[in-house]
C-alpha cells in the first residue's frame, strides 16, 4: 500500500472554550481528491489551517509523504509541497496577478529581474494545467472565479503537490463551479493530491475519490465515494435523518401585491437595471436566477427602499414609488416588505451587537414606549427567536459576530419573518450556510408561502431556485427574462436565459 | 526681469528649506503607513530628533554626532511605537498620540535637567551647525544668466539634510515600487494575511517600515535644530509632523505626489512673510496670519473636497489575523 501523501494522527485543537477538532485521524492518498464534508462549525476549516501551519494543534502529529513534520508554519508547509486556497481569498488588492503570485518568492532584492523570470515560469505553469490568465491584470478587476484560479495558480507556482481548498465554491456561480471541479479533475490526472473541504454534497459526489465526514470536531465516517450516496452523507453530517425536501405546493392565488413596471436603475457605476417589469403575487415564490453582478443586488435594494429608482415604478398596494416619489427602507417596511439582505454580515446584522439587539433592528418602535426600549421586550423577542429557529448557542447576549454563518442567518431570517410579512425579499438566503440550516430556512420559506406571503427569492443556486420557486425569472446585464412556470421550466433554458441567450421568451 | 528671476529663486530656495523636514517626515510616514502602521507619531519623533541633535551638538560640538544622536533617538521612539502597536497589537493612533505627548514633555524635562535654560538648549554657534555645501560650478556658472543664479541660489548652498531629503524621494520610490521589500511592504499594508500565508512575517516588515521612518524623522529633527535653526526650542516641531501627514494623504501615499505636496506647503510657508503688508485692491493689507494659516486651510479644503476619496492602504491600522 502506498504511503499517504498526508497523514494526521489524533489532531486536537481548542480555541478558548470551543473544542474545534478532537482526535482527528486522516489519511489522504496521493493522486486522489479527498473530500472533507461537514456542517459549518464542524471543524473542517480548523483542520485545514492546522495542516497549512496557520494554527498549531494542541496535540497530534502530521506526516507528509511519510515524513513527520513538527512545528509547522506556512513557510514549512509550502516547502513540503502543501498549498492552500483559503475561503477568503488572499490576494492583495491593487496588485497584478503576477505580483500576487510572486509575493514571498521574489528571487532577489531587485524586483524587476525576479518578475521577468516569474512571468516565464508562470506561463509554463499555466500551460501545464490548461489555465489561461493575464499576468498583468489587476486582481480587483477579475471575476471571482478567475481570482480563485489565481489562488490555485499561486499554490501550484509554489510547487504544491498537495492542494487544500477550503469551501472553494461558496462565492462561485454555477458555471464557475463546474470549471473548478474540471480543473481539480485535471490536477488529479497529473498526479496532484487535492483535499476539498465543502458542505456541498454535489461537489463530493462529482469529483472526490474518498470522503471524510466531520461533525462537532470529530471525524465520524469515511467512505469511498463510489460506495456511498448523497443521502447517506447528508445523514452522517447532520447526525440524524433529514426531513424530506420538496414539499407539495399549495394552489397559487393570483392577487398581485407588488408590481414592478419599466424599472430602470442607473448610478455612478453605470446602468444597473433596464426596463424590468414583473409582478409578485400573494402565496407564491418568484425565483430570480442569475450570475451575481447582473443586477440582482440592485433590484433587491430598490425593492427594500435602499436605492432610488431612475425610471419606471414599483407599486406596493396603493403606494407608487418612482423617481419623483422615493421610499425609505422604513417606509418599505411599513408597507409590509421585509428583507433578508444578501450580505448578512454588512446589511443584515450589526456584528458587535448581541442577538437581542439584532433581533429588533429596524423594529424598535415595537419595543417600548416612545423612544425608550424595554429590555424585557428585547429579551423576550430574542428568546422566542432562539427557540423558534434553534439558534446556537442559545444565549441572547452573545454578539452576532461570534455566531457561525448559519446561526447568523437564522437571526436575520427570524427577525424578518417574525411578523408574518405580506412580502418577503430573500437575497441568497442559504449562501454559505450549513445543510441543516438550509433545510430549516427552506421549510420556513414554504410555510410563509402557504400562509399567503409573496416571496422574491434571489439565489445563485439553481437547485434552490428550482426546489422552491413557483415561477422563475432571470436577470442578465440588468435585463429581465421570463417568467417561466417552474413546473414546465427546463434547467438548460433557464441557464441560457441567465447567460443572456434568448432561450425562453415564454411568459 | 533678472530681478524677478532672482526673487522667484529666493522664494523657492526658502520653500525648499522649509519643506525639508516635511519631505523627510512624509517619506517616513509613507514607508510606515504603506506597511499598515498609522504614523501619527511623526511629530513626536521629529521633536525628539531635534532635541537629541541639539543636545548632542552642545555637549560634543560635532554636528555629525548630533545627527547620529537624532537618528538613534527617533528610531528608538519608533521601536517603542512598534512594540506597542505591532508586537502587542495596540491601537496605533492611541500609541502614536502617546508618543507625541511623551516627546513634548520629555524633551523639555531633559533639556531643563541638562542645560537649565527652561527646556531650551543653549544657542549654537554657526560653526556648530550643518555647513552650507557649495556645489561644484556654483562659482564658474555665476556669470551665466538664468542658469547661473538657478544653480547658485536654488540648487547649491544648502545643508546636507536638504540634499538627503531630496534624495530620499527617489530612494523611497525605488524601495517601495522596485524592490522585494517594497512589494512585501505594500502587501502588508493592503492584506497582511496574504503576506503571512506566503510565509513572510508581517511583524518584521512593519518593524522595518518603522525603523526607516525613525531614521528619516531623526534626520528631519537634526535639520530642524542644528541646520535650519540654531538650537532646540520647546515644541519647535510646531505641527510639522502633522503637516507631513497631511501631505502624505494629499499625495495619496505615493512618493512623487507627496513630494509635490510638501513643496507646495513649503512655498506657501515661504511666501507668508513676503506677502506681509501686501495691499489687495479694495480689501487693504492682507493680515499675515491669514497667509500663515494657508497651508493648513488648504489641507482641510483639499482633503475634505475633491481629494475626499484618498485611497489609504487597505489594512492601515489593522493588525494581521482579523479581516473586517
Amino acid at each position: 500500500m502506498a504511503v499517504p501523501a498526508l497523514r494526521l494522527r489524533n489532531i486536537s485543537k481548542r480555541f478558548g472554550t470551543v473544542q474545534a477538532t478532537r482526535g482527528v485521524d486522516l489519511d489522504v492518498m496521493p493522486g486522489t481528491v479527498h473530500g472533507i464534508i461537514g456542517e459549518n462549525g464542524a471543524g473542517k476549516s480548523t483542520l485545514a489551517s492546522i495542516v497549512f501551519g496557520l494554527h498549531t494543534p494542541d496535540s497530534g502529529t502530521i506526516e507528509v509523504d511519510g515524513t513527520p513534520v513538527d512545528n509547522l508554519r506556512p513557510v514549512d508547509a509550502i516547502s513540503h509541497g502543501i498549498g492552500m486556497v483559503h475561503q477568503h481569498f488572499m490576494l492583495v488588492p491593487g496588485f497584478s496577478v503576477l505580483e500576487n503570485i510572486v509575493l514571498g518568492l521574489e528571487a532577489g532584492f531587485r524586483l524587476g529581474p525576479g518578475l521577468a523570470r516569474a512571468r516565464v515560469r508562470l506561463a509554463g505553469v499555466c500551460r501545464e494545467h490548461g489555465l489561461d490568465i493575464d499576468p498583468d491584470a489587476t486582481v480587483d478587476d477579475l471575476p471571482v472565479g478567475v481570482r480563485q484560479r489565481v489562488e490555485i495558480l499561486k499554490a501550484l507556482y509554489r510547487g504544491a503537490r498537495i492542494l487544500i481548498l477550503d469551501e472553494p465554491t461558496g462565492a462561485l456561480a454555477p458555471h464557475e463551479t463546474e470549471q473548478l471541479l474540471a480543473l481539480l479533475d485535471r490536477m488529479r490526472a497529473s498526479g496532484a493530491t487535492v483535499v476539498l473541504i465543502t458542505h456541498k454534497l454535489h461537489e463530493i459526489m462529482t469529483v472526490c475519490d474518498r470522503v471524510s465526514v466531520m461533525r462537532s470536531g470529530h471525524l465520524v465516517a469515511e467512505r469511498d465515494v463510489k460506495d456511498t450516496s448523497a443521502d447517506e452523507l447528508a445523514t452522517l453530517m447532520v447526525g440524524h435523518d433529514l426531513p424530506a425536501g420538496g414539499e407539495e405546493k399549495a394552489a397559487v392565488e393570483v392577487r398581485t401585491v407588488l408590481e414592478v413596471s419599466g424599472l430602470g436603475v442607473r448610478d455612478a457605476g453605470g446602468v444597473r437595471l433596464t426596463d424590468v417589469s414583473f409582478t409578485l403575487r400573494a402565496g407564491e415564490i418568484l425565483g430570480l436566477a442569475g450570475v451575481s453582478g447582473n443586477g440582482q443586488s440592485e433590484l433587491l435594494e430598490v425593492l427594500a427602499g435602499m436605492r432610488p429608482v431612475s425610471a419606471g415604478s414599483v407599486s406596493v398596494g396603493s403606494r407608487r414609488i418612482d423617481h419623483a416619489h422615493p421610499a425609505s427602507p422604513a417606509e418599505m417596511r411599513s408597507l409590509g416588505v421585509s428583507h433578508v439582505p444578501e450580505d448578512r454580515q454588512r446589511q443584515g446584522l450589526v456584528l458587535p451587537f448581541d442577538i437581542r439587539e439584532n433581533a429588533v433592528l429596524g423594529r424598535l418602535e415595537r419595543c417600548g414606549p416612545g423612544t425608550l426600549v424595554r429590555p424585557a421586550v428585547l429579551q423576550a423577542r430574542a428568546e422566542a427567536m432562539i427557540g423558534d429557529f434553534d439558534i446556537r448557542p442559545p444565549v441572547p447576549d452573545r454578539p452576532a459576530a461570534v455566531l457561525s454563518g448559519g446561526n447568523q442567518q437564522k437571526v436575520v431570517v427570524a427577525r424578518e419573518t417574525a411578523e408574518s410579512p405580506p412580502i418577503l425579499l430573500l437575497g441568497q438566503p442559504t449562501r454559505g450556510v450549513d445543510i441543516a440550516t438550509i433545510g430549516l430556512i427552506h421549510s420556513r420559506i414554504i410555510e410563509l408561502r402557504n400562509r399567503g406571503c409573496a416571496l422574491l427569492l434571489v439565489s445563485a443556486d439553481l437547485d434552490e431556485i428550482f426546489a422552491l420557486s413557483d415561477r422563475i425569472v432571470t436577470l442578465c446585464s440588468g435585463r429581465l427574462a421570463g417568467p417561466l412556470e417552474t413546473r414546465s421550466a427546463d434547467r438548460s433554458v433557464v441557464g441560457m436565459m441567465m447567460a443572456g441567450l434568448d432561450g425562453g421568451a415564454a411568459a | 526681469m533678472a530681478e524677478t528671476w532672482i526673487d522667484l529663486l529666493r522664494l523657492l530656495d526658502g520653500a525648499l528649506r522649509l519643506a525639508t523636514p516635511l519631505i523627510l517626515c512624509a517619506m517616513a510616514g509613507l514607508v510606515s503607513e504603506r506597511s499598515g502602521v498609522i504614523n501619527i507619531a511623526l511629530e513626536g519623533k521629529l521633536l525628539t530628533g531635534a532635541f537629541a541633535a541639539a543636545a548632542a551638538v552642545t555637549l560634543t560640538g560635532s554636528v555629525a554626532v548630533g545627527l547620529a544622536a537624532a537618528v538613534c533617538a527617533a528610531t528608538m521612539l519608533s521601536m517603542v511605537h512598534g512594540f506597542a502597536c505591532i508586537t502587542h497589537r495596540g491601537e496605533q493612533i492611541i500609541s502614536g498620540v502617546a508618543i507625541n505627548i511623551v516627546a513634548a514633555g520629555l524633551t523639555v524635562v531633559a533639556g531643563n535637567a541638562l542645560f537649565r535654560q527652561g527646556g531650551h538648549t543653549p544657542p549654537l554657534a554657526p560653526d556648530d551647525r550643518f555647513p552650507a555645501l557649495t556645489l561644484p560650478f556654483a562659482e564658474t556658472l555665476a556669470a551665466v544668466p538664468v542658469l547661473g543664479p538657478f544653480w547658485g541660489e536654488l540648487v547649491s548652498g544648502h545643508t546636507l539634510p536638504v540634499y538627503l531629503a531630496l534624495a530620499s524621494v527617489p530612494v523611497i520610490w525605488w524601495l517601495v515600487y522596485r524592490s522585494r521589500f517594497g512589494l512585501r511592504l505594500r502587501a502588508a499594508g493592503e492584506l497582511p494575511e496574504a503576506v503571512e500565508s506566503a510565509g513572510v512575517s508581517v511583524t518584521v516588515l512593519r518593524y522595518r517600515g518603522l525603523l526607516i521612518a525613525g531614521v528619516l524623522c531623526g534626520i528631519a529633527g537634526a535639520y530642524l535644530s542644528t541646520g535650519h535653526g540654531g538650537g532646540f526650542v520647546r515644541e519647535m516641531s510646531a505641527g510639522k509632523g502633522f503637516l507631513a501627514l497631511a501631505a502624505l494623504i494629499f499625495g495619496r501615499w505615493k512618493p512623487w505626489p507627496v513630494l509635490f505636496a510638501c513643496l507646495l506647503f513649503g512655498v506657501l510657508d515661504a511666501a507668508a512673510p513676503r506677502l506681509h503688508g501686501l495691499e489687495v485692491p479694495l480689501l487693504g493689507p492682507v493680515p499675515v496670519a491669514l497667509v500663515s494659516v494657508l497651508p493648513y486651510g488648504l489641507t482641510v479644503i483639499l482633503l475634505a473636497g475633491f481629494f475626499g476619496r484618498a485611497e489609504a492602504p487597505g489594512a492601515l491600522g489593522r493588525p494581521p489575523g482579523r479581516t473586517g
